[in-house]
Parts: structure tokens; C-alpha cells; sequence
């Protein structure tokens, strides 16, 4: 599920110079999003709990805190690939239409390749937002690491536990943000 | 009126079908007219330059011709087909007939050389083999076949406009549209990319339309030349005509860094003379000229370079009167023709 969002919020058409303009939807787009990004994720998961069971059938547990953490990052994202097929030049959508290129063509060959880089970029920032955000999703009972840290470390004062888990996530962070850096860099050929 | 004879190595083919033809075209931008009424035609196999400032339309005029852009008014034949009011999706077939460059290249960054090649054989769907067999012929015909599996980020401006071409000449088009292809490459590549242009319209016949603000770029490939100003084409003719005697003013402003004023106090020696009439012009720019043309040069302005000048003899009824002849030096150039001989 949270794929198909992002594959719906991906194929958003960029503000301003798109290939098919549809200022509306843009702009009911664009209120959807900024909407849910106002909202802090712990707030979110609380007020998103029917919405959660009515997906998974549950509130509590692994997942009833996924559908949380998908709706939570899907305008996250979204706003992240736009800015990166916006930033496609605007001469290389005019050196494929006037090749006779139509509006498939131009996203397959220009704006999705040309973007690629930037689109995993903001997918690799968006990972290591949900690393931050599933610590918060202990408070429904999912567990995790955020749910260990506040558990033990905190209200039993195991400051060894504490530690770990930060540590643990701080090499988590670093490895996807090594492995996303990575990616990119074989990708780009700017 | 004047140019009876023509001394130019650059001469349009004189009987030819059009490729282009253009019917008091207009198109404004909210209250700004890009385009106001403009009319013109390109012949089968000429290069036609189209020179004028910035802002003047020339970007507008190109873009309207594989409908980039917009007309509001007029009509936009290309051969012979009405292109004006159609659609996008019954654009795109007429687009594959048309070559575009671009003053920035536009080559996309994710593909190979020989992807940008081969992508409009791709829209057209031909088969990865052919298209890359294609793609290498055509990086042959630019010189760049060792490039194949670069990306176009480790090329050189001049390199990357040689992909530009080649891509551009893939789905072999009819008509090639230049868009300031050279404006962002220094003056020798500018040079070397020229060159290649009038190889490819001598070889392949291909008719070019370029537009630029450079009078040095029109005058080294062009047939014929269209000055356009603020959205109108305010003169047009072959090329060693509108060099040797331009007759708009913002022509003669464009000409003013390649065809310099007499110095000063040449000018104050010269008197003007009314009522002659040109009976030879000559364009000295043409490689063509150089044989031909160097003796009369010689003989008549005392130059021994004589190359980089054009020049109008006039009637012999008119006169000039100055004290010694103004072409002493090894840069002549002479501007009012009226006052020379």
C-alpha cells in the first residue's frame, strides 16, 4: 500500500511547466499534503486509529502503526519528488516533444531519468524519517526501538539500553544513508 | 534596385520547392507581440539565417515552426502541410520531420551519447540494433565516434553540440531548425560547428533554418538572411546583398561589429554624393570571393588583405573626392558606398 502511494504522489504533475497542467488538482493535491505534513506523527497516529482499523483491523501492534507511518510519509515524499521533477530542465521536455515525443514518452525518457537521482535522494531522507517516526510507534504497542529506549532505558533507568538503542540507530541511519549516497552517485551523471 | 551582380560563393538554389512557408504569423505574449505578422518562406536545401536582438521574436518564430509554441493568427505550412491549429498528438509525427538544436544542447543527462542518438528512432520505434547502427553512423558523420558510451556531462560545449546535431539528423528530417546554436560555444568551436552545418546542408541536402544574434554566424553558412525586429521581419534577401547594402537600420547596427565605420577623420574628408547608382556589389566574405575577387579588391581600395569587407561600387557618374584614397591600411573597410567612387 505504501508503494502505491508513492507511486500516485511520483506521477503528480510538477507545479508550473508540466507536461499536463491541472492547476486544481495541484492545488487540492497540494492542501492534502501540506495538511497531513502539519500534523506531528504522534498526533497522527492517534487521530488515525479509525482510519487504521478500518484498514487492518486493529489499533494497536506492528500493523495497525504501519498505516500511520505509510499516510504520514506519502505527502512527506511526495513533496520531495516534486521538487526533483520540477527541477528537470524545462529544454530537455522541449528537446523530446519537438523529437515527436508524446506525454508518455517524456516521462519515461526525460522526467523520471533525469530525476532518478533526486527521487532516491529524498526516498533515502524519507527512510531515515521513518526510522525517527516508528520509534514513536511504540506508543500503540508496535514495539521497536523507540519503544525499548522509553520502556527500559527511560522509566527503568537502564542507561545501558539506552545507549545501545542509540547507537543502533545511529548505524542504522548512517548504513541507509551510505546505501542511498551510494545509489545516487552511480545513477547521477550530472 | 542595386546588386546586379552577384561575386557570392553563397547562392540559393533559385527554383526549389518550399519547405517553410509562413503567412503573416502573429502570436503576442499578454500585451507584447512576440510575432506581428510575419511572412516567409524557406526553400528546399538553403540555410536561412535569422538575425535580431534579443527579445526581438526569433525564439518564438522557431519554436512556432514544430508548434512548440503557439500562433494566435496566420498560417505555418510545412510542406506544403498546414500545421497551424493542430493538435499535440497530430503534431508529433510532423515533429519527427524536424531536427531541433538548442543553445544549451539539451541532451539528457541520463542517457548515453549514443542513447540521445538513437532516442527519436526510439519515439519512432525502430528496433535497438537499427537505432544503435543508426546512432553510430551518425556519430561518425560528427566526428564523434569514440564518444559512444560517454555521458554527455564528460563532453565539451562543442562536443555536446556535435551530439546535438547528430541526434537532431537521426530520424533524417526534412528542415533543421537552429536555435542560438552557437551562441553559447566560444568563437573556434562556434567555427567548427558552422562548418559541420554547411557539410551537412551540402552533403545531405538538408535545409537549415537558423536564428541568431550573430552576424558572424550568418554570414559564414547562410543563403539568405531575415532580420527581424521586435516581431517583424524588416529586411530579408541573400546575404552578400543585405551585407554589402543594408538598408534597415537595425541591420546596419547589427553589421556595425563586422563592417566598422571609416575612421573619423577619413569620414570629414569625403563629401557625399547624391544620385549614384550601384552597379556591382560585392561580398567579400565568401571563401568564393577570395579568388575571384582579391584583384579587383586590390586594385580598387589598395587593400592586401581585403577579405573581411564588403564593398559597393557605385556609378561612375558619382565621384569621390577625397584627398587620397581611404583604404591605405591593411583594415579597410568602407561604409558609405555613395562616397567612394
Amino acid at each position: 500500500m505504501l508503494r502505491a502511494c508513492r507511486w500516485v504522489s511520483r506521477s503528480l504533475p510538477p507545479r508550473g511547466g508540466g507536461i499536463a497542467e491541472k492547476p486544481w488538482l495541484n492545488s487540492v493535491l497540494g492542501a492534502i499534503v501540506n495538511g497531513f505534513r502539519s500534523v506531528p506523527f504522534i498526533i497522527l497516529l492517534v487521530a488515525l486509529i479509525p482510519v487504521t482499523r478500518l484498514i487492518v483491523g486493529t489499533a494497536l501492534g506492528t500493523w495497525a502503526a504501519i498505516v500511520p507511518l505509510a499516510i504520514a510519509a506519502t505527502p512527506y515524499y511526495a513533496r520531495i519528488a516534486e521538487v526533483s521533477l520540477r527541477e528537470v530542465d524545462r529544454g530537455l521536455i522541449d528537446a523530446v516533444r519537438a523529437m515527436g515525443g508524446n506525454r508518455w514518452t517524456i516521462i519515461r525518457e526525460v522526467l523520471v531519468p533525469e530525476a532518478l537521482p533526486g527521487i532516491i535522494a529524498g526516498f533515502t531522507v524519507t527512510l531515515v524519517t521513518l526510522v525517527g517516526a516508528s520509534a514513536m510507534a511504540g506508543a500503540i504497542g508496535a514495539g521497536g526501538l523507540g519503544d525499548l529506549a522509553i520502556r527500559y532505558g527511560y522509566q527503568r533507568f537502564e542507561t545501558t539500553v539506552m545507549i545501545a538503542v542509540v547507537i543502533v540507530l545511529i548505524v542504522l541511519v548512517c548504513g541507509i544513508q551510505w546505501l542511498g549516497d551510494r545509489l545516487v552517485a552511480r545513477l547521477d551523471h550530472k | 534596385m542595386n546588386s546586379v551582380v552577384s561575386a557570392s560563393a553563397t547562392l540559393a538554389p533559385v527554383q526549389a520547392d518550399e519547405v517553410v512557408r509562413l503567412t503573416d504569423v502573429k502570436r503576442r505574449f499578454g500585451t507584447t507581440p512576440a510575432l506581428d505578422g510575419v511572412s516567409l518562406t524557406v526553400r528546399k536545401g538553403e540555410i536561412l539565417g535569422i538575425i535580431g536582438r534579443s527579445g526581438a521574436g526569433k525564439s518564438t518564430l522557431i519554436r512556432c515552426l514544430n508548434g512548440l509554441e503557439q500562433t494566435d493568427s496566420g498560417e505555418i505550412h510545412i510542406e506544403g502541410r498546414n500545421i497551424t491549429g493542430l493538435s499535440e498528438k497530430e503534431l508529433q509525427p510532423l515533429r519527427r520531420r524536424i531536427g531541433m538544436i538548442f543553445q544549451h544542447f539539451n541532451l539528457l543527462s541520463a542517457k548515453t551519447v549514443e542513447e540521445n542518438v538513437a532516442l527519436p528512432l526510439k519515439i519512432e520505434g525502430l528496433g535497438k540494433a537499427e537505432r544503435l547502427k543508426r546512432a553510430a553512423e551518425l556519430l561518425d558523420l560528427v566526428g564523434l565516434s569514440d564518444k559512444a558510451k560517454a555521458y554527455p556531462s564528460s563532453l565539451s560545449g562543442g562536443q555536446k553540440q556535435r551530439v546535438g546535431i547528430a541526434r537532431a539528423l537521426a530520424a533524417r528530417p526534412a528542415l533543421l531548425l537552429s536555435d542560438e546554436a552557437t551562441s553559447a560555444l566560444d568563437p573556434e568551436t562556434t567555427r567548427s560547428i558552422l562548418a559541420l552545418l554547411k557539410d551537412i546542408n551540402r552533403k545531405l541536402g538538408l535545409t537549415i533554418l537558423l536564428i541568431t544574434h550573430e552576424m558572424e554566424v550568418v554570414r559564414s553558412v547562410a543563403d539568405r538572411v531575415a532580420v527581424i525586429d521586435a516581431g517583424r521581419i524588416v529586411e530579408e534577401g541573400q546575404v552578400w546583398s543585405v551585407f554589402a547594402d543594408p538598408q534597415a537600420p537595425i541591420t546596419q547596427s547589427l553589421l556595425s561589429g563586422i563592417r566598422p565605420q571609416l575612421p573619423d577623420y577619413i569620414a570629414a574628408r569625403l563629401s557625399p554624393v547624391s544620385g549614384g547608382e550601384q552597379i556591382l556589389s560585392i561580398d567579400m566574405a565568401g571563401p568564393a570571393a577570395q579568388g575571384a575577387l582579391l584583384p579587383i579588391c586590390r586594385r580598387h581600395c589598395r587593400s592586401p588583405s581585403g577579405l573581411s569587407m564588403a564593398v559597393s561600387i557605385t556609378s561612375r557618374t558619382s565621384r569621390w573626392r577625397g584627398s587620397s584614397l581611404p583604404f591605405p591600411h591593411a583594415t579597410p573597410r568602407c561604409r558609405n558606398r555613395s562616397r567612394i567612387f
